[in-house]
């Protein structure tokens, strides 16, 4: 267990940049897509997979030596869905106008691939302590791939930000951002500049690493 | 019959799974390289849609209505899933070999696509009927079976396609699926 300082800030700081789950390792992609269409919904969705994130990552490393390795899977299934229950009763009694909002892509945080990617890749092999910075770290690089996503969409989509009016294009919005098919080409052009700005090599398929079932899908041929 | 219609070509057309609700992205992008692996994807997901619904249905309404826990939903449900998952298969490479041997690799990919657990969680939340839940879950399924295979396609045109360094790979799919999703959005006002 990392318990010295340094690596606890590396861990802590990793999600944020150098391994953001949405635009560098592509995960979780359906809510990234989904509920972006404000950027207002972004962080709350953002906020609320951190919680469950936190949540579960800090169970499931306490947890990592009691639960046998083959039933590993329906074990983390339950305490993230566990997670996803309770976050959706605070947000439903004391938030409820993003309840309304995130509707039911709220239960969809269950199948998040970086939920259920992280739980395998680090929960289960790490401390708590470490395994919690992990969670915020990527917590907050999802929310704010997600803030971004949305900013860029509630511009140009409805010329809003945040909810105040933007003069100019508030006038003229470009209502195809907020529609689903926006949501692929923002997501392709923010994805096309983190590659310019970084020199790196565009990836060529999404991120699986975050998949349960990566092993079993080499089989499927295509899916890497 | 009228509405059962509606609901099919909905799930199907205006509000497919895929292109506009953004469900089942992960399979969506994984695994339509190629014709044959999405049509066989999309055979597996509609499957298990309609055979998830036929189990977390009478869950719902028998078993967690009556005591009032419907909160449970989402817990029950995926564990539901996937245990149902690991059955069919078992059942499918005991029983029907030949059905698994084209199925059985896309079963497990299945367990934990959004698809599946969005659509049992619809069908409770638009207050269907069972029947009309098994004819949603089918539309479901047939409509992110139609965009894996139209999306083959346009991946395999894109192959061919002289694109920029930084766009190669995902970002270039994820733009010629936005270009799908425009397509589909010629289907929008048809029932209403």
């Amino acid at each position: 267990m990392a318990e010295n300082k340094t690596p606890l800030v590396k861990e802590l700081t990793k999600g944020i940049l150098k391994e953001n789950p949405t635009l560098v390792m592509l995960l979780g992609m359906c809510p990234t897509l989904a509920v972006t269409t404000q950027a207002m919904n972004g962080i709350g969705m953002g906020l609320v997979t951190t919680f469950v994130l936190l949540g579960s990552n800090i169970v499931i490393s306490a947890l990592r030596k009691v639960i046998p390795d083959k039933v590993r899977i329906p074990a983390f299934i339950v305490i993230i869905a566990s997670f996803v229950t309770l976050i959706g009763f605070l947000l439903e009694g004391f938030v409820p106008s993003l309840y309304d909002s995130l509707g039911i892509y709220l239960t969809l945080i269950t199948v998040n691939c970086i939920i259920f990617g992280r739980a395998e890749m680090f929960a289960s092999k790490n401390g708590i302590v470490a395994s919690a910075c992990d969670a915020i770290g990527m917590g907050l690089g999802f929310t704010m791939a997600l803030f971004l996503m949305g900013s860029i969409r509630e511009i140009i989509g409805s010329g809003k930000w945040m909810g105040l009016e933007i003069p100019v294009l508030s006038n003229n919005p470009m209502l195809l951002f907020i529609m689903p098919a926006g949501g692929f080409f923002t997501l392709g052009m923010i994805i096309a500049a983190v590659n310019k700005l970084t020199n790196k090599k565009p990836p060529q398929e999404l991120g699986c690493s975050g998949c349960p079932h990566a092993e079993s899908c080499g089989k499927a041929g295509d899916c890497q | 019959m009228k509405t059962m219609l509606v609901i099919l070509l909905s799930a199907m057309l205006t509000d497919n799974f895929v292109l506009s609700k953004f469900m089942g992205i992960c399979p969506f992008l994984g695994v339509s390289k190629k014709l044959d692996s999405a049509s066989g994807m999309g055979i597996a997901v509609t499957f298990v849609m309609i055979c998830a619904t036929l189990v977390t249905y009478p869950i719902h309404h028998g078993i967690l209505v009556p005591n009032h826990l419907e909160y449970f939903d989402t817990v029950v449900f995926i564990l539901v899933i996937a245990l149902f998952v690991q059955l069919v298969e078992n059942f499918l490479k005991k029983c029907v070999p030949s059905l698994y041997k084209s199925l059985g690799v896309y079963l497990p990919l299945i367990t934990t696509n959004c698809a599946v657990l969005g659509v049992t969680v619809l069908n409770i939340d638009n207050n269907y009927t069972f029947v009309q839940s098994i004819v949603n879950s089918l539309g479901a399924g047939l409509g992110f079976m139609l965009a894996l295979v139209i999306f083959s396609g346009v991946r395999k045109k894109l192959e061919y396609a002289d694109i920029p360094e930084t766009f190669k790979g995902v970002p270039a799919t994820l733009i010629a699926a936005s270009i799908v999703s425009v397509s589909f959005m010629g289907f929008s006002g048809l029932f209403s």
